[in-house]
């Protein structure tokens, strides 16, 4: 930042006049980007949850209907969630009809608190991980967020989320109940504008996040959603795309991470250990890949050390 | 300038016993840590000592450490503490000349602390490596849940391991004992640890010796690197004189 003479007179004076002024609430800056035929995006930063980020890391978005918007994810804060409707209504021009939440990640449902009066869905393992957890996750987003977390408090959402065709405002979605980033993700199709919110099952150019995944299942889920006819896909962290690019890295870098986990503790390499094995270049650009890799291990790594081990018959108990 | 040299000249010719070198982590506790574990010894902190740990802790119940001093020539013992922990003293390793001076493990963290490997030389000098482990958790998550398997409960003194060869012709051993490791720090529970573990090899050699405390994680699991002969054997004791043993074929 350049000094120009007289701006520290400026500062002072502004310090001064912000004495007794309420803080500023943290601006998320929302601007929605439009997919076409009535889906939009709000994109969130390809970073770890941070004091300037305000926690969003995460892709929310909405749904044009007549009957008003239908959203999907609420973001990470009170704030977020406030913010988002607010845009939302003032461009639609009417109440949000719904609000769906794709899965119980911090990052995804901490809004809730701002859609008093809306129905809020999610499959009934995704309420009952929010009730049960909601608060320490909380706790825990404070820690790293701040002031843009002011206020909030974990809501379970209302109302159960089943698989299948829904009408809101004569407009169709297919609802996909899958799992295996967390016990219950929820992807959204919305079939006029072929747009797919696949939630944190998709990742592009950001590296996936492992604290409740079973790799198996999370395999199986994108493979299921290969075969849903989108055009726009909006994965749940990483820029929006066309076609089926971001499945495929997805996929790719999950069935790497499990065969080397796998490897590893069959070779007898302690947990710490991994983070000196390399990387295939083609993961080196994913945003924050060291930090996510490192944390996958501590989610994944215990169950497999552990099971490469062989019981031993106590000889010698003395 | 000129002024400065000649501190630093000073500080060459003073005895190394003197004071406690600066922190490289600006911990608040170093000075009685200093006092605590080297005190009239000589402490000198050294990149050779590598501590292969997470900058933050997913489960403050667990958190995974390797420390390799192998760098270093005639290692006869590894002290690791945490600075800010409750209790800091989480092991004594002593690698005889048939280990690699290395060795991994599980610590109960309760705060963000320095953790510390202090390897001392035959020449008695503590070389010191080391980082801080924020504790207060990360991510898109909380910390993973905690253990507090209760497997003790039934396999309390079972033992599971493994011996690998390694390319280096050193072999890795790394083994798990089902065993509480409670601290005395929750109420009404009595400290009960492992306190002991002794490796041998099948002609009966030494390969390691290994004194651990309060801190280690429940159900230790410990990576070690050993040479010798044949079959590794295991013996253990705990604060309650508990026996362990156990023999791990190659
Ligand atoms: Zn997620």
């Amino acid at each position: 930042m350049r000094c120009l003479p007289g701006s520290s007179a400026l500062l002072a004076l502004l310090a001064l006049l912000a004495v007794g002024a309420a803080p500023a609430q943290y601006d998320y800056r929302l601007a929605p980007q439009a997919l076409g035929n009535g889906a939009y995006v709000f994109v969130g930063a390809l970073e770890h949850f941070t004091r300037a980020n305000g926690g969003n890391i995460v892709n929310t978005g909405y749904i044009d209907t007549p009957a008003g918007a239908i959203v999907i994810d609420s973001g990470p804060s009170r704030l977020y969630g406030e913010q988002q409707r607010a845009l939302i209504e003032r461009r639609s021009g009417r109440p949000v009809a719904r609000v769906y939440i794709t899965h119980a990640h911090p990052d995804h449902f901490f809004g809730d608190q701002a859609y008093a009066g809306v129905p809020v869905y999610a499959l009934p393992a995704t309420r009952e991980a929010i009730a049960a957890n909601g608060d320490a996750l909380a706790d825990n987003l404070y820690r790293l967020v701040g002031d843009a977390m002011r206020g909030t408090q974990a809501v379970a959402p209302g109302l159960p989320a089943g698989a299948g065709r829904v009408e809101v405002g004569g407009r169709a979605l297919q609802l996909i109940a899958l799992a295996g980033h967390t016990d219950a993700d929820l992807a959204v199709f919305d079939e006029r504008s072929a747009t797919l919110y696949a939630g944190d099952l998709v990742f592009h150019r950001r590296t996936p996040s492992t604290p409740n995944a079973d790799l198996a299942r999370w395999l199986a889920a994108l493979d299921r959603l290969e075969m849903i006819p989108y055009k726009t896909l909006v994965p749940g962290h990483g820029p929006v795309l066309q076609g089926p690019e971001a499945i495929r890295e997805t996929r790719d870098y999950l069935h790497w991470l499990d065969a080397m986990l796998r490897e590893a503790a069959a070779r007898g390499v302690d947990l710490p250990e991994l983070a000196e094995l390399p990387v295939p270049a083609r993961f080196g650009d994913f945003a924050v890949l060291r930090a996510e890799l490192s944390r996958s291990a501590a989610h994944l790594y215990p169950a497999l050390e552990t099971q490469a081990l062989r019981r031993l018959a106590p000889d010698v108990r003395e | 300038m000129r002024c400065r040299a000649w501190l630093l000249a000073a500080a060459w010719v003073a005895p190394a016993l003197a004071a406690p070198p600066d922190d490289p982590l600006r911990s608040p506790a170093w000075p009685y840590m200093a006092e605590r574990y080297f005190a009239g010894q000589t402490v000198r902190f050294d990149a050779a000592v590598r501590v292969l740990m997470a900058g933050a802790a997913e489960d403050p119940l667990a958190v995974p450490v390797h420390v390799d001093a192998d760098a270093l020539a005639d290692v006869r013992e590894i002290l690791v503490f945490a600075d800010l922990n409750p209790i800091t003293t989480i092991l004594r390793y002593e690698p005889s000349e048939l280990a690699r001076p290395a060795i991994g493990f599980r610590f109960k963290v309760q705060q963000a602390t320095p953790l510390r490997a202090a390897v001392r030389t035959g020449d008695g000098v503590w070389h010191l490596g080391g980082a801080w482990l924020d504790a207060s958790g990360g991510g898109c998550t909380t910390p993973s849940q905690a253990s507090g398997s209760g497997l003790w409960k039934d396999r309390f003194g079972e033992i599971d391991a493994r011996l690998w060869p390694r390319a280096d012709g050193w072999r890795r051993l790394r083994l798990q004992l089902i065993h509480p490791m409670d601290t005395g720090l929750a109420g009404g529970i009595p400290a009960f640890y492992l306190e002991t573990l002794d490796l041998r090899d099948a002609d009966g050699r030494t390969l390691a010796h290994l004194q651990t405390f309060e801190p280690v994680a429940e159900n230790p699991l410990l990576s070690f690197d050993l040479g010798g002969r044949g079959v590794v054997s295991i013996r253990g004791r705990d604060t309650q004189a508990n026996r362990f043993a156990g023999t791990v074929a190659p």
